[in-house]
């Protein structure tokens, strides 16, 4: 079930036009996800902030008047790492840091987190965060389950935000190469993997890796949605040579039937 | 034991870290002749150990260097790109969830179950991050290694020849190895997920989704 509410989470991400629309749909998803806070937080180099999600407005403010971004331990933390880390694992360990985390709670934080760093184009750096209140044991089990999803989400929603901010126009999506327009052409032709491997003369585990990186620059949830993302930004081209369409490939059996 | 570790998080193991460096400088300057740098300290040190990488480090019982390797998200700088695109060919290899592997070291007089354990350190790093594969160039001389421990990696490119031979390859997660890298390395599963909680704070074990 959650898969499907994904899928439309992506849907909804893909049409947002304003900013302003990426903060319904984080609160959508919290919902979809079942726990207390989902949250974007994009800083600059200089200091800058931006954020959306659902922490309560006052911790926001909180967080701006205290200055917290210079000793948030998320922040330092997150900054050091390119994998997603759960906040138990960063360093409480000053009396800021303690201070800090004791007020997050007060506010309605959440006593889990987990946070995935985001890096965009000319050294962009953000967050997006997951937090709770529940065990230990509870927490490991969401974010061991839904850890790849949340690194895609992440993804995704930072492109649409540096895309919606201030009407840049879009980031050009990283240029498929030539062998993940192959893979994902064929694909879209209605040949299964194997048959594709054998065409592009690679092993099904290599097909695997191009089809991995193709999804990734598409900011796609999987193959199907890869596929047809690539279709619909005209990255890939089947026209008349879609096994399935009617009509036929022309001479493909003489009868000269032009193809759709 | 295991190890893993940032860059940064090194600093807080001083022996470890500058014996890795040493023993870098020892296996790929001295004995490979690769063209990299050795400062004066005799550290081997490149563009790559200053942007965080993962370190994953094989430590002795005496606090210092057995083995290691170096990872980088492919979505991000990596060695690959930047030097061996050549090697790809018309491939651009780009994912969260496909890390780079770089400067497998072993020291000298390490026992074969340290190369072992660097791999099952791989390994469990695809398990809990849920990489997809590993990436990485290498030299003839590896393929030897590679297939003693049993993780043949699939070449997608090479150049050069004989010695002198240099490929990228990508290596598939495979649960069933896992059985046989834990014997070769001689740890228990339960020691394995053990190093990996104390390093990162939570088990390897995840549900395998749908």
């Amino acid at each position: 079930m959650i898969r499907l509410k994904l899928d439309n989470f992506f849907s909804k991400l893909a049409q947002a036009d304003a900013l302003d629309d990426l903060q319904g749909l984080i609160v959508g998803l919290r919902d979809v996800l079942g726990i207390d806070h989902v949250v974007y937080h994009w800083v600059s180099a200089d200091g800058e902030q931006y954020g959306f999600g659902t922490y309560d407005p006052k911790w926001a403010q909180r967080y701006v008047d205290q200055e917290y971004l210079r000793i948030d331990p998320v922040i330092l933390g997150c900054f050091q790492r390119f994998h997603p880390v759960d906040w138990k694992r960063l360093d409480w360990g000053s009396r800021a840091a303690r201070a800090f985390r004791q007020d997050a709670i007060e506010y309605g934080v959440g006593n889990q987190g987990f946070s995935v760093p985001i890096r965009g184009p000319n050294g962009q750096f953000a967050l997006f965060t997951v937090s709770h209140t529940t065990t230990d044991d509870e927490w490991a089990t969401f974010t061991m389950s839904t850890q790849r999803d949340l690194i895609l989400i992440s993804h995704y929603l930072n492109q649409r935000a540096l895309e919606l901010e201030k009407g840049r126009k879009p980031e050009p999506v990283r240029a498929l190469s030539p062998r993940e327009t192959d893979a994902l052409t064929f694909l879209a032709m209605g040949y299964n993997r194997g048959q594709v491997s054998e065409m592009l003369s690679i092993s099904e585990h290599t097909l695997r890796a191009y089809i991995e990186s193709a999804r990734f620059k598409l900011g796609a949830l999987n193959t199907t949605h890869a596929v047809a993302r690539a279709l619909s930004e005209g990255l890939i081209l089947i026209g008349g040579a879609a096994r399935a369409a009617p009509g036929n490939w022309p001479g493909r059996d003489n009868h000269g039937v032009a193809a759709n | 034991m295991l190890r893993y570790l940032t860059a940064k998080q090194l600093g807080a193991y001083p022996r470890l870290r500058d014996s890795m460096h040493r023993d870098r400088a020892a296996q790929f300057h001295d004995r490979l002749k690769w063209d990299v740098t050795v400062d004066a300290n005799g550290f081997e040190r490149d563009e790559y150990d200053a942007i965080n990488p993962l370190y994953v480090i094989w430590e002795l019982p005496d606090g210092s260097h057995g083995g290691s390797m170096r990872f980088l998200p492919t979505s991000g700088r990596t060695m690959v790109h930047d030097h061996f695109s050549a090697l790809l060919g018309d491939a651009d290899i780009r994912s969260d969830n496909i890390w780079e592997c770089t400067r497998f070291c072993v020291a000298q007089g390490a026992g074969a179950h340290v190369a072992a354990g660097l791999m099952l350190g791989g390994g469990e790093l695809m398990r809990a991050f849920d990489l997809t594969h590993l990436l990485g160039v290498f030299d003839a001389r590896m393929i030897r290694i590679y297939n003693m421990i049993g993780a043949a990696p699939e070449v997608l490119g090479s150049m050069g020849a004989g010695r002198d031979k240099i490929s990228v390859g990508l290596w598939a997660y495979r649960g069933r190895d896992r059985a046989a890298v834990l014997r070769r390395t001689g740890v228990s599963s339960a020691l394995s997920e053990h190093w990996f909680l104390r390093s990162f704070g939570h088990q390897v074990i995840r549900p395998r989704a749908a």
